[in-house]
């Protein structure tokens, strides 16, 4: 599998790690409660298509990337920067 | 035998082998297979389950049969095909799975029980007793079935790995494939092609046509010369592509060594990962046999194969030949054999419309229907309407048609297209995503339109990336339609062979569907069909046919099983190139390495790390006695050791402190510059990730510490929440573990030592415990810690670390001189124990805070990573497993960290369970035995007395459970 790095370009996999999906970006406040917590932590699609994770460019810029790939296909739909991405867990799930 | 003619191979350079102990001679350009018939010999191999003579049935790398054994010991590659595996002199070649000998093989009396050893019988027999099957069933099994053995020595080969990036990859060099990488080399792309044969050409070097008015492999040869001479192009020949992977990525063994004798530094193998922009699959086509009684006879062989025999190497596979075929490319064989005077005995086409103009018996409409002959054929059945012949023959050229090979177009889960027209699969666009599959692969038969089907797919390929392409001129080449009416297996009594390498036949997966294994996958898996190292890819088709008969399906219906890498079978030796040993995993040393091992310290691995376990001096025959002493330096006088390897991470910036305020459940905001903090940092799930002391030396300027283990994970961490959860903070952190020599100072006396060697001298007033800041050693500025994991008075002084060594040097001397000295990571293990300090083995990642008591560490005044979930329900229980430390107090006086305890009097069983320790020690200092582990409600047992059970060692005893630190419970040491 290739990633296209935002910063650095195509790469081979083996240079990223990853980490799951991109909701993680969402993380609730203290005061979220124990449902938001909940569903923070442990509850996940797990779509026939495409989806929304976190991988680490660490043999690279050690970017954190959100990556948007067809979990039927494995193609690579779209990659962007964490930092650039939506944070919401409404806007991260669209 | 040999026979006059134009074989690709050279006369004049005599090659001499052996095979099975006897010298042959072949020539330069022979594989083993031309080799062995040109002298004759049929019978190369036994079968797989049955022990059946069998002799060469193809002439390239889908071979079931001819599997032989090359090479000795640490050398020794077994099933290799005898089609694939080009002579040299010297090559010394063996057959398998038979004993004594090939001729005389007495597993052979398998044949004989065939009628009760058919698909699923194994299953079926050794059911019982249950134990049996491990340890006696499946060995005798085993050594009965089988096929070549490894030598069970360490490899002695070398071997390799490694990368190429393309523009557009050709997979094959037929008459596609040259067109492909011919089209593609001109319009300037970058191309690789590669060929799994030695030769570029395919087909064209085993088959008589012309192109542009020139013998084919002619102009095959012209186009080689051609690619090879163009800086963009890189021609792979002895490649084959195994499988197709995600973005354009596919794997490929080169065969670097296996055709001439092994030579210092020449690897034998090379497994290529090529990423390409396109690829363009030109695999050609395999042609497949037809199932008829005894049809795997030695002198049985694919049409195709005869005919590359007898024009490629100019080998006559039999005297008196006989073809049979249910397609037009069986008479292109049967015109080989006449044109180069091999005596063809009969030509059969089971079409009963067929006509022929060759001077040769034909039988239109008629089938072969058995052989005879044992160890090779001598005769074979043909039976039409009006009855049954015999003829006599030594060999027989038989052609069922042509599959299209279309893996690795099918590696990513595609399915294939049926079509009816040549009664094979074919495959669809876009099963690969940038793969194009041209030519025979792709379902088109003459060599005109392969031709044109290359010169195409380079087009769309060349365009897909942005380079300008045309057509170019086309060669002029035959152009016939193909012809085939399926034939899939001869009606009749009889064993007739589907796979050849795994011995299944007609009657098994008629068997298979009538015991209700009506799926391709398990008919595959009940029969084995399929399953040998040849991957059934000469034969799978005809199987799934039979099963689709059986079941009154149609093939499309039934389907094809799973199309799997590698295409033909890879070493693991070349797929784990490099990784042998310590492979390419890096070696990290501190700058006291080179002393340490000097100083006779064993070193043990910590992650990449090596640490010294302990400084054994003279006399001292146990480890334990080095470290007890060690231990006494720190408690009595002052050690030192090498701190290096924790992770040191520099952060910067205005946000800093409110970054560790939310990395850290405790407040750094609030630390005074030129001060320490220990901090617990937590995961999102609320549970401990790591701990460490974190030093401010300016406002803006922290330099935090963290486990040597948790080092990476923590950087990485850190990155996700500065670009994920917290993207407004204006923070940067390096890691700088590498940069800077630290070395722990401890004991009574550090603070002495320190005082002979800094610039300018401390005292208690301007170091008190906790303090940190800048210092200098004769000039070398650098910082110095007052910080302690021992308990001890300590400190922890870094210099940048190409003064490292030289420092370790003179802090040794000197410590040696006040009766300290070094010490190791036993002795620091020990130190930590008695003052009850944790490490990963109590922060395992399943503790929280509560858990090892630093509940309080947890900041009610801000939020922090992991607050919000470190507060669910379940996480804050007071019958939770939690830190206590433990003593012995039974009459076995010795605790064993992974020991579970249990109530005293209660059964040693899990549901009494009550925790279990984590770290244990002998202290010298308390003279016993001393624990750490976690007890469910433990900080309220204090003074209880548990049951410790090491159920793996078989040690029981009793403790009392207790605060888990030993030693100066109020700090005052440190403090001191």
């Amino acid at each position: 599998m290739r990633i296209v790095c935002p910063l650095c370009g195509e790469r081979d996999s083996r240079e990223f790690s990853y980490k799951g999906a991109a909701l993680a970006l969402a993380y609730p406040s203290e005061e979220a409660g124990f449902e938001a917590w909940d569903d923070y932590l442990h509850n996940r699609d797990n779509p026939a298509g495409p989806t929304r994770e976190l991988w680490y460019h660490g043999s690279g810029c050690t970017s954190w990337l959100v990556v948007t790939r067809n979990t039927t296909t494995h193609e690579i739909l779209s990659v962007e920067l964490a930092e650039d991405a939506p944070e919401s867990r409404q806007e991260a799930s669209a | 035998m040999r026979i006059d003619g134009n074989g690709l191979i050279n006369r004049a350079k005599p090659v001499s082998f052996q095979f099975d102990g006897t010298t042959y001679q072949g020539f330069e350009g022979d594989t083993l297979a031309s080799a062995l018939l040109a002298n004759g010999v049929k019978l190369v191999a036994r079968s797989f389950k049955y022990h059946r003579p069998r002799g060469i049935l193809t002439a390239g790398s889908e071979e079931p049969n001819a599997l032989v054994t090359v090479g000795h010991g640490g050398s020794q590659d077994p099933n290799v095909r005898a089609t694939t595996q080009e002579i040299y002199d010297g090559m010394d070649a063996r057959s398998q799975n038979r004993w004594p000998s090939l001729a005389h093989d007495v597993l052979a009396v398998n044949d004989l029980g065939a009628p009760f050893l058919g698909a699923g019988f194994y299953y079926k027999t050794f059911m019982w007793p249950k134990a049996f099957w491990e340890k006696l069933y499946e060995p005798i099994i085993r050594r009965a079935a089988g096929l070549g053995a490894i030598s069970g020595e360490p490899i002695t080969d070398k071997y390799e790995r490694a990368y190429a990036h393309c523009d557009v990859l050709v997979v094959g060099s037929g008459p596609a494939g040259l067109m492909a990488a011919l089209t593609a080399g001109e319009a300037g792309a970058d191309v690789i092609i590669a060929e799994e044969d030695s030769l570029l050409g395919g087909r064209l070097l085993s088959e008589a046509g012309e192109i542009d008015g020139m013998p084919a492999r002619d102009w095959a040869n012209e186009v080689a010369i051609r690619l090879n001479a163009m800086s963009n192009v890189r021609v792979m020949a002895r490649t084959s592509v195994t499988g197709a992977y995600d973005g354009g990525t596919y794997g490929a063994l080169e065969r670097v060594g296996h055709h001439c004798e092994m030579r210092d530094g020449l690897p034998k193998e090379c497994f290529w990962r090529i990423t390409a922009k396109r690829t363009v699959l030109a695999a050609g086509a395999l042609e497949r046999p037809v199932a008829f009684q005894n049809n795997d006879r030695p002198g049985i062989m694919m049409a195709s194969a005869v005919r590359a025999y007898v024009n490629r190497w100019s080998v006559a596979p039999g005297k008196s030949v006989a073809v049979f075929g249910n397609n037009d490319s069986a008479h292109d064989t049967a015109a080989d054999l006449l044109a180069a005077g091999v005596h063809v005995c009969a030509l059969i086409d089971s079409r009963p419309d067929a006509t022929t103009t060759l001077d040769v018996p034909f039988y239109a409409g008629a089938q072969v229907s058995g052989s005879e002959g044992r160890k090779e054929l001598e005769a074979i059945s043909i039976s039409r309407a009006s009855g049954t012949d015999k003829v006599q023959t030594d060999c027989l050229a038989m052609s069922g048609g042509w599959n299209p090979t279309l893996h690795l177009a099918c590696h990513m889960s595609g399915r294939p297209d049926w079509d009816e027209s040549i009664a094979a699969f074919v495959p669809k666009p876009g099963m690969v995503p940038g793969l194009i599959a041209a030519g025979a692969c792709n379902g088109v038969f003459s060599t005109a339109a392969c031709l044109g089907e290359g010169a195409g797919a380079a087009v769309v390929a060349l365009e897909a990336i942005g380079l300008q392409a045309d057509m170019p001129k086309m060669p002029v080449a035959e152009d016939r339609d193909y012809s085939i009416s399926p034939l899939w297996a001869v009606a009749g009594k009889g064993r007739a062979w589907l796979d050849f390498q795994n011995d299944v036949t007609v009657k098994d997966v008629k068997q298979a569907a009538v015991e209700n294994f009506r799926s391709v996958e398990h008919m595959k898996r009940y029969t084995t069909q399929g399953m040998a190292t040849d991957q059934g890819k000469n034969y799978n088709v005809q199987a799934l046919a039979v099963l689709a008969d059986a079941t009154g399906r149609g093939i499309p219906e039934t389907g094809t099983t799973t199309y799997r890498p590698p295409f033909t079978p890879v070493a693991i030796a070349a797929m784990a190139a490099g990784a042998e040993d310590k492979g390419f995993a890096p070696e990290r040393f501190t700058t006291s390495h080179r002393l340490a091992v000097k100083a006779g310290a064993p070193m043990i691995e910590a992650g990449l790390w090596y640490r010294p376990s302990y400084f054994p001096v003279k006399g001292e025959t146990h480890w334990r006695q080095s470290c007890d002493r060690e231990v006494g330096y720190v408690r009595n006088a002052v050690g030192i050791a090498d701190v290096s390897t924790l992770g040191k991470i520099d952060i910067k910036g205005p946000d800093a402190a409110a970054f560790l305020d939310f990395l850290y459940t405790n407040m750094f905001s609030s630390l005074k510059v030129g001060r320490v903090r220990y901090g617990l940092m937590l995961r999102e799930d609320g549970h401990v990730m790591d701990d460490g002391t974190t030093a401010r030396m300016a406002d803006d300027h922290f330099v935090m510490t963290t486990t040597t283990a948790a080092a990476g994970q923590v950087m990485q961490h850190m990155e996700l929440v500065s670009q994920g959860m917290r993207r407004g903070m204006d923070v940067r952190f390096t890691s700088v573990t590498e940069h800077w020599a630290q070395f722990a100072v401890a004991g009574p006396k550090a603070r002495e030592l320190l005082n002979g060697l800094l610039d300018a001298p401390i005292d208690g007033e301007s170091w008190p415990f906790m303090a940190c800041g800048d210092m200098s050693i004769g000039g070398v500025n650098g910082r110095l810690f007052r910080i302690s994991f021992s308990g001890e008075h300590a400190y922890e002084v870094a210099v940048p670390a190409r003064y490292g060594e030289s420092l370790f040097a003179e802090l040794r001397s000197r410590a040696e001189a006040l009766g300290g000295g070094l010490y190791g990571m036993e002795a620091l293990n020990v130190l930590r124990i008695e003052k009850g300090f944790i490490t990963h083995a109590e922060i395992d990642g399943r503790a929280t805070a509560f858990d090892i008591g630093m509940q309080g560490m947890m900041s009610k005044k801000k939020d922090f990573y992991g607050k919000g979930a470190a507060a669910r329900p379940g996480l804050l229980e007071d019958d939770r497993e939690q830190l206590v430390g433990l003593k012995p107090t039974g009459v076995v006086k010795q605790l064993t960290a992974g020991a579970h305890l249990y109530r005293d009097g209660a059964e040693p069983v899990r549901v009494n369970d009550q925790g279990y320790l984590t770290s244990v020690a002998f202290s010298p200092t308390l003279g016993t035995y001393l624990g750490l582990g976690f007890l469910r409600g433990g900080r309220a047992r204090h003074g209880e007395t548990v049951k410790m059970v090491d159920h793996l060692r078989g040690i029981e005893t009793t403790c009392e459970v207790c605060h888990p630190v030993f030693l100066d419970p109020n700090g005052e040491k440190a403090r001191d």
